[in-house]
């Protein structure tokens, strides 16, 4: 590992500050993938921005009924919150399915956030890889790619975002709240997670030196439920090959809200909105659940070895809407 | 946590940009204060500058458990924290989890149930079940947790409970199904 500072930030004005005065620096949140990633050599900051002690720890009430969820809130606490439980099972569920209770303790909402593909190229600096040395190539194409993505990926690189909380996020149509050095900006969640096309550098919409302060969660609409699943290698403690977050609320038998997104199979949390749209208004049946998933995974271009993963994501997100349709 | 206390021995202190700092870290009640490179995890402070070797290194990832301690009251791979971060933290290990010659109940549980065979593993997931006791007895659901189950009650362990909330603790003879025994001897 490179030999780098450490600054314990005392407020989100001095991390921000520092930040912009250091180009090379970084943020430390609670360090489960950075500090991975600088024992690796993918990681090199110079400096280390530690805003593991900011004052961004408290989940609350927003004044319409939504959740304000701070950005250094550890993933274990958030997953317990009774409003997370009882209002955003989705959320609880998603985080609960990720990890191990060791890393959930110490993870943090922004870092989740943040984390970096879990792509073996990417992680390996003997490799090239676009992620990581824009220009060099993408092994991934024609290399190990059984775990990477199926939509919404380019010729530059095919990986896949490895957060659970983030897909949850996405179906929730949370907001980020970002503190830069031009001053403070919200972007949606669906928005944050980028599409690499040519430039798959860039993970997020985060600019230079911006620090995540908080998550904001909208209201509940009203009567809808959520849930959350994932299926894996083993039965815990392993990355998605594919998940969903599903919230689905029913009346008189006909679909009045629908927000399905997708884990594992894209550089983003993928939101179906072509299934949402088949969804709305419609009869809330097997069959209904059934066509509007495959409306939206029709757009799935799979790789030599992951075309499992379209029937295996199909399969999570009619079980998960048809559950959801017999709880209402 | 005041970064300025902490012997002066020409070391950087926490807020500067130096390679190196001076921090304290309280480990099974003793205070000690060390002056470490900034890239020193508290696994490496442990087992290399504090002799205690009771925290093992398995992968060095987060992956395995084996390195799992209480910090602050939670359990953590001490292999992903970097000491600098911790200055200040209290830190329970294998070693601190014994009330003099009375040894913790999971430790008593661990020898009564067999619960090992090449026991490199076995600090890391006898912290790691104490800490996921706690965790339990304060509500915390798992990813097993019935949605329906109460949001402010303790929750109650059976062995899939216990097989879930444990999976970040590898154990490579395959003990688990002894593992699971012993932390059933043990909750409530
Ligand atoms: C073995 C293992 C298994 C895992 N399994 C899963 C899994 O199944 N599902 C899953 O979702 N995750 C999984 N994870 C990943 C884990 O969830 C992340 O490592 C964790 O959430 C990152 O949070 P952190 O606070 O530790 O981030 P850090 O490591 O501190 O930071 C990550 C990145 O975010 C930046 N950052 C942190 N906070 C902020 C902020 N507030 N503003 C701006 N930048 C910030 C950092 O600079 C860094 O670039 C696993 C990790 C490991 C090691
Ligand atoms: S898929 Fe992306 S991260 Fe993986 S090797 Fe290709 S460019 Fe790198
Ligand atoms: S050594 Fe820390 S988790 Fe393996
Ligand atoms: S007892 Fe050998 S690794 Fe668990």
């Amino acid at each position: 590992m490179k030999p780098f500072g450490y600054l314990r930030a005392r407020s989100t004005a001095e991390a921000v500050r520092e930040s912009s005065a250091h180009p090379g620096a970084g943020f430390l949140g609670g360090g489960t993938n950075l500090v991975d990633l600088m024992k690796l050599g993918v990681e090199t900051p110079d400096l280390l921005i530690d805003i593991s002690r900011l004052p961004l720890d408290q989940v609350g009430d927003t004044d319409n009924g939504g959740l304000r969820i701070g950005a250094t809130v550890r993933n274990s606490d958030l997953a317990a919150h009774p409003a997370v439980r009882t209002r955003y099972p989705v959320l609880s569920q998603a985080l609960l399915s990720g990890a191990s209770g060791q890393l959930r303790n110490t993870a943090t909402t922004g870092g989740n956030l943040l984390q970096r593909t879990r792509c073996p190229y990417f992680q390996d600096t003997s490799k090239p890889c676009n992620k990581r040395e824009p220009g060099t190539g993408c092994p991934a194409l024609e290399g190990a790619h059984r775990d990477l993505a199926v939509l919404g990926h380019s010729e530059h690189c095919v990986a896949t975002h490895p957060s659970d909380m983030a897909v949850a996020l996405s179906a929730l149509d949370a907001t980020v709240q970002l503190h830069g050095p031009d001053g403070e900006r919200t972007v949606p969640a669906t928005e944050f997670h980028r599409l690499p096309g040519d430039t798959p550098h860039r993970d997020t919409e985060i600019r230079a030196g911006e620090l995540i302060t908080e998550v904001v969660l909208p209201p509940r609409p009203d009567g809808a439920g959520s849930l959350y699943r994932k299926a894996r290698d083993r039965a815990s403690f392993a990355f998605a090959l594919a998940s969903v977050a599903a919230v689905l609320g029913v009346r008189d038998g006909r679909i009045e809200h629908a927000a399905l997104a997708f884990g594992g199979l894209a550089h983003r949390p993928w939101r179906a909105y072509a299934a949402e749209e088949a969804l709305r208004g419609a009869p809330a049946t097997g069959e209904t659940f059934e066509r509007a998933v495959d409306a939206e995974l029709a757009a799935a271009r799979p790789l030599r070895d992951n075309a499992f993963k379209v029937g295996l994501a199909r399969s999570l997100a009619v079980d998960a809407l048809a559950e959801l349709a017999a709880d209402s | 946590m005041d970064p300025s206390r902490g012997r002066d021995d020409g070391a950087q202190q926490p807020g500067a940009t130096g390679d190196r700092s001076t921090l304290t870290l309280h480990i099974n009640g003793t205070e000690q204060t060390l002056t470490l490179d900034h890239r020193t995890t508290v696994l490496d402070a442990l087992r290399e500058d504090l002799g205690l070797t009771g925290a093992k290194k398995g992968c060095d990832h987060g992956q395995c458990g084996a390195c799992t301690v209480i910090v602050d009251g939670r359990r953590a791979n001490s292999c992903l924290l970097l000491a600098v971060a911790h200055d200040g933290a209290r830190i329970t290990t294998v070693e601190g989890l014994a009330d003099g010659d009375r040894l913790h109940p999971v430790q008593e549980a661990f020898l009564d149930r067999d619960a090992l065979q090449c026991g490199y593993c076995t600090p890391g997931q006898i912290c790691s079940a104490v800490g996921m006791l706690g965790e339990a007895a304060d509500g915390f659901p798992s990813h097993v947790t019935t949605r329906t189950a109460p949001v402010s009650a303790p929750a109650p362990l059976d062995a899939p409970e216990i097989r879930e909330r444990m999976s970040g603790n590898l154990c490579r003879c395959g003990a688990y199904p002894r593992i699971v025994e012993a932390i059933e001897d043990v909750a409530p």
